[in-house]
């Protein structure tokens, strides 16, 4: 029971359309947004708790109880003012695997900057930031257009789409670092310095955006919330399992026929996100040798273990690994899998934004071992040994890079093990490990 | 005052306070790398992680965690030994095994450490990270490899000087710890940075390779660069300070000192006077003591003596040429040596009254005729937090480059009379004003203008708190000032009363600022340590000692008398400068009243009680009404600050300093 093209959210998903503001409100985006607003900011925040709605960057979050930690009454600077609240957009999105948000910037973006003013107005905030990958060039240009095109019809801006609400959106593009992603060094780099996560607490729901209350979403988080409010939670709780509600981007690359992101339902069995929508594995289910399901920063998952599992946050955590950003990676069977996870290391080796000790040595010492496992020039003992690595990492550090540093070789180690000893016999390092 | 348990004790803490002190409180060591008492808490290092509950099933960096009302820390269970060697293996696996070659080796924290938290053996069998060093200048040598990147450096400079010098560069494992574009570290507290490197990634570029802490004598004492009295450590090897490290004290330098109050001391080797001198046919010729001494007598000048304290002196130096001065029947004493001739009748005048911590909590504050950054450097790092804080300062004089912003007035002393009216505003609807008046804006009538805003500001109240406010600053210069004044190193016309009575005997006592032209019909006596300028003019020298070879009395501009030891021996013939005065009343053939260094001291605090209490001397909070109109441009005395006093002027290092990083010059090449 696939998804019904009624049930789609994201309507351009493929640019079959143009993404201009007439043809966005011809596929209803800004339609009466005035009345969602209208419904108050309680009664928004109300609707998304009820719609089950988890954060749909990665982390699974439930998106309403996160806009409702924002504070009713601001806070006061140190000479009585009230500080404005923030709403901070991640579309940082540099996830290896993942290019959902790009498909909502690039083909509908007025869908997010509704969300935008709906979320913003939801919890108080004064303005949004959204922030961009620098990499995404026409993607930011198409941002801009469209924000312009909104500001013109009074969508946004002074007196909101007539409803008296105040509310600007600022385009902000990022530099191409990955940890900017993260929601602290994303306040970080917006405030123009080095992207480097905070230490929490305090929250940004506190103080984040230069010291003011601030909540950072990610753009399909925020892009299903207008049409949520006018289906209302009910509809949008309809899809899915219990406590992983709704519809969702999935984003299947590598050895499928046909690559693509497509909006299903939470839950769909992995097999049938493949067979339906992907033309299925390349060379048949029987070549699948492994997936990782969302995104480069969650543990693969053995073909065996897939194929009947249900593309969700609690479905895939029972599988020792996460639905992510659904960032859904395919390899089969000639795929050099240590070769894809020390690629993956070295991303994060790379990526890390060198703050905190952990992450900062554990990730150059992780890929430097992991390419020697690569052509097996290793000791057997060098295996257990990168494990307790990884465990020395995860869970050490100021932010979450270094449990996605830790976690594509907790689960090789896991998963493929016989695999590294394999390298390691024929390289002929076995007696050298002896000595 | 939330309760928490630590390892099963009970305790409770501060409100706001974090786990990490909360595990001190409970007596439990937490090691530590990024956190410091005195900077922004980074939570970088991940070193002091400690397990909480209630919270996530990991461990939690404690210096970032707030106690919280019924939290279970735990600081000695496997999660938190496991976490402790993960992290120390991270660090050390890419430091450099250079212990023996690193001039941190002894007093390492990554070397405590690593012993007692960190495991046997290294698993690390990749290569190891290497970086070039970096210039930070004459005072800061890098050995960029052992960096840990705890941002310590990075956070001081920031934060405490208020210069954006030093910052951390590329990112992940490349990350970097540099000056911008590898420039020198400029500021006048630079090197507070290599106290605070726990690593040796900064080290102390003068003494580098000098010598090992544990063949180091420390000795307590007290700096005499400035006026503030910064509390220090004097590091000596056999007759040779080799180093000067900052003491902790909260009131006086939290625990920094300035680059010169620290790499001064090489000059204490350097031009030395270390045998009698005698002029004869206009040249300075060497000459025993007796012979000195004879030369002295048999001038018989009777009353006709005159004493000039020079800036770094100690009470005891001072009483003692008093009491031999008073002996012989003169009371010619002065203290000012550039001819200020400031009212002295009330000390609370010419005091830092509202003390160098408390200048901190002022939210007004006007600075008159004070560059304070290089006349004080620690009332600058002061100044910079009550900014912080939300103060106002409004500055008179030339413009310097601040670090805590402040708006410059002109730079006239007529502004005082003048105050534009949003000033005048801020000092009146102030809680706390202050005003610094500094050394080039006591004369001319900046001192009386300046009380006379001050009664009108109310600078001297009762807060709301009960305690008592006076926020009347005067800022000196000198190591000896406030000692002098209490012991009446002041004539009413300053040193020109002294000029006008032509005394046949002179007494320089390291008077090294005076213009003796106008003592040439003097007999000059200089008792000092180095040959500069005081010697040039002196037409017998008696060779003395410096601070750090003599215990002395030191009063503060804010007038807290600390007390200094002595680290090390004069060199040569020279001699304790009691000593020599006790020595030259016996040559006069009178008595001066003491035979020991202790009955001198006792004589001295039966006359100023108040020398003989550690702590701030009471000159009670009346101030002189004040009055008149000043007027004059402004001119700060102090033209380079690396070379303010005979023994910077011998450094080897400031005068590096000095032609390197105020005057330009081409950087010599360390390598050279």
């Amino acid at each position: 029971m696939a998804l019904a093209d009624k049930d789609r959210i994201f309507t351009n998903v493929y640019g079959y359309q143009s993404w201009h503001l007439k043809d966005a409100q011809a596929r209803g985006a800004w339609d009466n947004t005035k009345d969602i607003l209208a419904k108050g900011r309680e009664a928004i925040i109300e609707e998304m708790k009820a719609s089950g709605l988890r954060g749909r960057g990665g982390a699974g979050f439930p998106t309403g109880l996160k806009w409702s930690f924002m504070p009713k009454e601001p806070p006061k600077d140190h000479n009585g003012n009230p500080k404005p609240s923030f709403l901070v957009i991640n579309a940082d999105e540099s996830e290896p695997g993942s290019c959902k948000d790009r498909e909502i910037i690039r083909h509908d973006p007025h869908i997010l900057l509704e969300g935008a003013l709906v979320a913003g107005f939801a919890m108080g905030a004064r303005a949004a930031y959204i922030y961009i990958r620098g990499e995404y060039i026409r993607e930011a240009e198409t941002l801009f257009a469209a924000r312009d095109e909104a500001y013109a019809a009074g969508l946004l801006g002074k007196n909101a789409c007539s409803s008296g609400y105040d509310f600007d959106v600022f385009v902000h593009r990022g530099a191409g670092a990955y940890i900017c992603g993260e929601e602290t060094a994303m306040i970080e780099s917006l405030e123009g310095k080095k992207g480097q996560p905070r230490l929490k607490p305090p929250f940004p729901a506190g103080a984040g955006l230069y010291g003011c209350p601030t909540t950072v979403n990610n753009v399909e988080s925020i892009a299903v919330a207008p049409t949520i409010m006018r289906r209302g939670a009910a509809w949008f709780s309809s899809f899915g399992r219990e406590n992983n509600k709704g519809v969702k981007l999935f984003q299947i690359s590598g050895h499928v026929n046909k690559p693509c992101v497509v909006e299903e339902e939470m839950g769909i069995p992995f097999s049938e996100l493949i067979e339906k929508h992907c033309g299925g594995i390349r060379g048949g289910k029987d070549n699948l040798l492994a997936v990782i399901p969302g995104g480069s920063s969650v543990p693969l998952v053995p073909a065996e273990q897939i194929w009947d599992a249900p593309m969700d946050f609690d479905g895939l955590r029972a599988l020792g690994s996460g639905l992510g950003t659904a960032a859904v990676i395919v390899m089969d069977k000639s795929t050099d899998i240590v070769r894809a996870i020390a690629r993956l290391s070295h991303f994060y080796k790379h990526e890390s934004c060198g703050q905190c000790t952990p992450c900062r040595e554990g990730t150059g010492w992780m890929w430097r071992v992991m390419e020697r496992l690569r052509t097996g020039d290793a000791a057997v003992e060098e295996i257990d040994m990168l494990f307790q690595v990884t465990k020395q990492v995860e869970g050490h550090t100021i932010c979450a890079l270094g449990d996605a540093a830790a976690w594509p070789i907790q689960g090789l180690i896991r998963h493929f093990r016989p695999e590294l000893e394999r390298r390691i016999a024929e390289a002929g390092n076995v007696a050298e490990a002896a000595e | 005052m939330p309760k928490v348990t630590v390892d099963g004790v009970e305790l409770e803490v501060p409100a706001g306070a974090t786990v990490l002190q909360a595990c001190e409180l409970a007596g439990k060591e937490i090691p530590r790398f990024c956190y410091h008492e005195r900077l922004s808490i980074a939570g970088n290092c991940r070193m002091c992680l400690v397990e909480v509950k209630p919270g996530p099933p990991k461990p939690q960096a404690s210096c970032a965690l707030p106690a919280g009302e019924g939290q279970e820390i735990r600081t000695d269970s496997e999660m938190v030994k496991k976490a402790r060697e993960g992290v120390m293996e991270f660090l050390l696996i890419n430091h450099p095994l250079d212990c023996p070659i690193c001039d941190q080796g002894g007093e390492c924290d990554l070397q405590d450490q690593s012993v007692a938290y960190g495991r046997g053996g290294s698993r690390y069998h990749e290569h190891k990270r290497a970086v070039t060093e970096k210039n930070m200048g004459p005072l800061i040598k890098t050995t960029m490899t052992r960096c840990i990147h705890c941002t310590r450096c990075v956070r001081f400079s920031e934060e405490i000087a208020g210069v954006d010098e030093i910052g951390a560069f590329y990112r992940g494992e490349t990350m970097q710890i540099s000056t911008y574009l590898e420039q020198a570290a400029k500021h006048e507290m630079s090197a507070n940075v290599i106290d605070l490197c726990p690593v040796g990634a900064l080290t102390s570029r003068p003494y580098a390779f000098e010598a090992r802490p544990w063949e180091l004598k420390k000795t307590l004492g007290i700096d005499v660069s400035d006026a503030i009295g910064a509390n220090i450590r004097i590091d000596s090897r056999g007759r040779e300070v080799l180093r000067v490290l900052p003491r902790v004290n909260d009131d006086v330098n939290e625990e920094w000192i300035s680059d010169k109050a620290r790499y001064m001391v090489d000059g204490l080797v350097k031009r030395r006077l270390d045998k009698p001198y005698l002029r004869r046919d206009g040249k300075l010729v060497a000459a025993t003591w007796n012979e000195a001494f004879e030369a002295i007598a048999t001038l018989k000048p009777g009353k006709s003596i005159a004493a000039v304290a020079g800036d770094m002196l100690d009470c005891e130096t001072m009483f003692a040429a008093k009491k031999l001065v008073g002996a012989l029947g003169s009371d010619l004493l002065e203290g000012r040596q550039t001819g200020m001739d400031y009212d002295t009748s009330s000390l609370a005048a010419v005091n830092f009254n509202s003390t160098l911590s408390g200048i901190e909590t002022a939210d007004a504050i006007l600075i008159v005729g004070s560059n304070v950054r290089v006349e004080a450097p620690l009332v600058n790092v002061r100044l910079r937090k009550a900014v912080k804080r939300g103060a106002k300062v409004f500055l008179i004089g030339p413009k310097w480059e601040t670090t805590f912003g402040g708006e410059f007035l002109g730079d006239d002393l007529s502004v005082l009379g003048n105050l534009p009216a949003h000033v005048s505003e801020a000092l009146k609807g102030a809680t706390r004003p202050a005003i610094i008046v500094g050394g080039a804006g006591l004369g001319r009538g900046g001192l009386e203008a300046s009380l006379a805003l001050a009664s009108e500001f109310k600078l001297v109240r009762d807060l709301e708190d009960g305690t008592k406010w006076n926020g009347f600053n005067v800022l000196h210069m000198a190591a000896s000032r406030m000692g002098g004044l209490m012991l009446g190193y002041a004539q009413k016309g300053g040193i020109a009363d002294l000029v006008a009575a032509k005394p046949k005997v002179l007494l320089s006592l390291g008077a090294d600022e005076v213009d003796y032209t106008r003592f040439a019909d003097s007999m000059i006596v200089y008792i000092g340590h180095h040959g500069d300028k005081g010697a040039h003019a002196a037409d017998v020298i008696l060779p003395a000692s410096a601070y750090t070879e003599k215990a002395g009395t030191y009063v503060n501009t804010e007038g807290r008398v600390q007390w200094a030891d002595k680290a090390v021996f004069a060199p040569g013939d020279a001699r304790e400068d009691w000593t020599i005065l006790r020595a030259l009343a016996d040559a006069f053939g009178v008595s001066v009243g003491f035979d020991s260094f202790e009955e001198l001291r006792a004589a001295m605090i039966s006359e100023v009680p108040a020398l003989g209490i550690e702590g701030l001397a009471d000159y009670g909070s009346d101030l002189p009404a004040g009055g008149g109109s000043a007027a004059g441009q402004i001119a700060y005395p102090v033209k380079d600050f690396y070379m303010t006093n005979p023994i910077a002027r011998a450094s080897a290092t400031m005068q590096q300093c000095s032609a390197e990083l105020l005057h330009g010059e081409e950087i010599a090449e360390a390598a050279e």
